[in-house]
């Protein structure tokens, strides 16, 4: 790795620190965001030489504050900026300062920089592509390619987004502990919202399948400053296991491996290990929440060496929790298929029937259907079931997976008298 | 003597990696180790998940306290090691820094000598789940 490219990679691992902490000083995002650029085109012209500071993200926030009062200076009277090599020379005493002025609301400034792309009015894309612009520093080109949009196009929709934050007011007061608590349960799910995008998109386009590692490293960041936080671990947990199976998902011809035909072999272990780790952390806690179970239900699948080893009965178990502490008509459709894999098709359709209504738009329920229908030699309806299906497929993968099914089906032909 | 070379830096930046970039890197820092392992100098090496995942056990006043991250929150932080078997401290060093000029940005190692108490039963690197 060259200079260059560790430099950036220090940039990027400092950015939401150092930006959170402008964003504080200067409680306006615009020149937050200036003034941190500002101190990373420095950063470029001075690490190289004078090697990298022991904190990088103490220098930036200190660089930047520095050019950032003197831009707010600048536009009454032309005074010089100062010269970073001043502080530079400073080497670990940065450190310290930055500690004193700083360290305190690190945790705070972290949280609410995040917490401000996921401003409630803003719909869930752009609380994606804020976060990722904001937070993670992506280029619009880079967020717009991943969205299949124009670059301009992209440009204005975070602008509008911005502004429609900033109208909205950001509160810059140290939060109390409920408030903090909330925050943190939005923050992660916006995290996950940008994982799920990476997710499903990433079949398709392989700019979106970066948002996973983003995800992931936000979520990392995350539990660093709050250790303590169960769901946390669970939500960082579930992102890994997931993310683990990613290059079994799909076949060379780019389609759909459903989890039980995929190569457990190449599932990602280290990805897995560290998962598992963490869920065993967050169970100690015993304050179980949505992303804990999802992440032990996905630990089942991994921990089993041959689909057929799944643990069924606690699997169902699990997502017997989840509808309890988060009960929704997705969740018991998932129970449904754990319930097939025990009591057959037909239990998991009389659990599925009442579902109708609320899921009739969702690919995955009538899927699920046809599946289960196919199974319990309901052809006609598997059939019909499938149909539907296809008219909601997000995406060309999902459409092709559901013309496999039907051709396993076969020609249907009118039920024998 | 034995050594023990624990490898510190910087986790955000080290998380930061692309799989390209922790590949190249790992096949750059897995040349220097063979020397040494041919050589039968080279004992297991671990590589530590992140902090996050760390647990800390710590005497308390009744029942040692349990806690969530790692032991102190550091700059630096611990993110693996090598066990050598050398004869000289100059070895050591020479391999440290070998490890060093592949290894990007602002890594450091600190050279331990170590005893072996146990020599231990696990056999390979991957653990039983």
């Amino acid at each position: 790795m060259t200079d260059i490219a560790w430099i950036e990679l220090a940039l990027t691992a400092a950015r939401p620190q150092a930006l959170g902490a402008l964003l504080r000083y200067f409680r306006d995002l615009d020149t937050a965001e200036e003034a941190f650029q500002e101190a990373c085109l420095r950063a470029i012209r001075t690490w190289p030489d004078k090697g990298p500071p022991r904190d990088p993200a103490a220098w930036l926030i200190f660089v930047g504050r520095n050019s950032g009062i003197d831009v707010v200076r600048k536009r009454s009277k032309n005074d010089p900026l100062p010269e970073e090599e001043a502080f530079s020379d400073l080497s670990d005493a940065e450190g310290d300062m930055a500690d004193r002025l700083d360290n305190s609301h690190y945790r705070d400034d972290i949280l609410r920089l995040m917490f401000i792309c996921c401003h409630p009015d803003l719909p869930a894309t752009q609380q994606i592509a804020l976060a990722l612009r904001i937070v993670s520093g992506l280029s619009v080109a880079q967020i717009a390619r991943a969205f299949l949009v124009g670059d301009s196009a992209m440009e204005q929709r975070i602008t509008r987004a911005k502004a429609r934050v900033a109208k909205a007011g950001v509160p810059f007061e140290a939060p109390g502990p409920s408030e903090r608590a909330e925050r943190l349960g939005i923050v992660s799910s916006m995290i996950y919202l940008v994982f799920n995008e990476g997710y499903s998109a990433g079949i398709t386009n392989p700019d979106s399948a970066a948002f996973c590692d983003e995800a992931i490293r936000l979520a990392r960041l995350l539990l660093r400053i709050f250790p303590a936080e169960p769901e946390i671990m669970g939500l960082l947990a579930l992102m890994l296991l997931q993310h683990s199976r990613a290059r079994t998902r799909i076949d060379k011809d780019g389609q759909i491996v459903l989890l039980e035909d995929q190569d457990r072999s190449r599932w990602d272990s280290k990805l897995i290990n560290e998962a598992l780790a963490l869920l065993d952390k967050a169970i100690r806690h015993r304050k179980p929440g949505p992303y804990q179970v999802q992440a032990a239900i996905s630990a089942l699948h991994a921990r089993a060496p041959t689909p057929k080893d799944t643990d069924w009965k606690e699997i169902t178990m699990l997502y017997g929790l989840l509808e309890r502490i988060q009960p929704s008509p997705v969740v018991t459709l998932n129970k449904a298929v754990a319930v097939s894999k025990l009591e057959g098709p037909e239990a998991a359709l009389d659990m599925i029937a009442p579902l109708a209504d609320k899921l009739d738009g969702y690919f995955y329920f009538h899927g699920v259907k046809g599946g289960l229908m196919m199974q319990a030699g309901r052809r006609a309806e598997a059939r019909e079931a499938f149909d539907r299906a296809i008219a909601l497929a997000n995406s060309p993968a999902e459409c092709a997976h559901i013309r496999q099914q039907i051709d396993k089906l076969g020609a249907v032909t009118p039920p024998a008298v | 003597m034995l050594y023990a070379i624990l490898c510190y830096a910087h986790e955000e930046t080290v998380f930061a990696w692309s799989k390209e970039e922790e590949d190249a890197v790992m096949a750059r820092l897995i040349e220097v180790q063979t020397p040494y392992a041919q050589a039968g100098k080279l004992g297991p090496v671990g590589r530590l998940m992140p902090t996050t995942a760390a647990t800390t056990v710590r005497k308390g006043k009744e029942e040692p306290l349990v806690f969530d991250g790692p032991f102190a929150e550091t700059k630096e932080v611990l993110l693996g090691f090598y066990t050598l078997d050398v004869e000289t401290l100059e070895e050591a060093v020479a391999f440290s820094k070998a490890l060093s000029a592949v290894n990007p940005g602002s890594s450091s190692y600190e050279i331990r000598p170590f005893l072996v108490f146990h020599p231990g039963e696990i056999k390979h690197g991957e653990t039983k789940t």
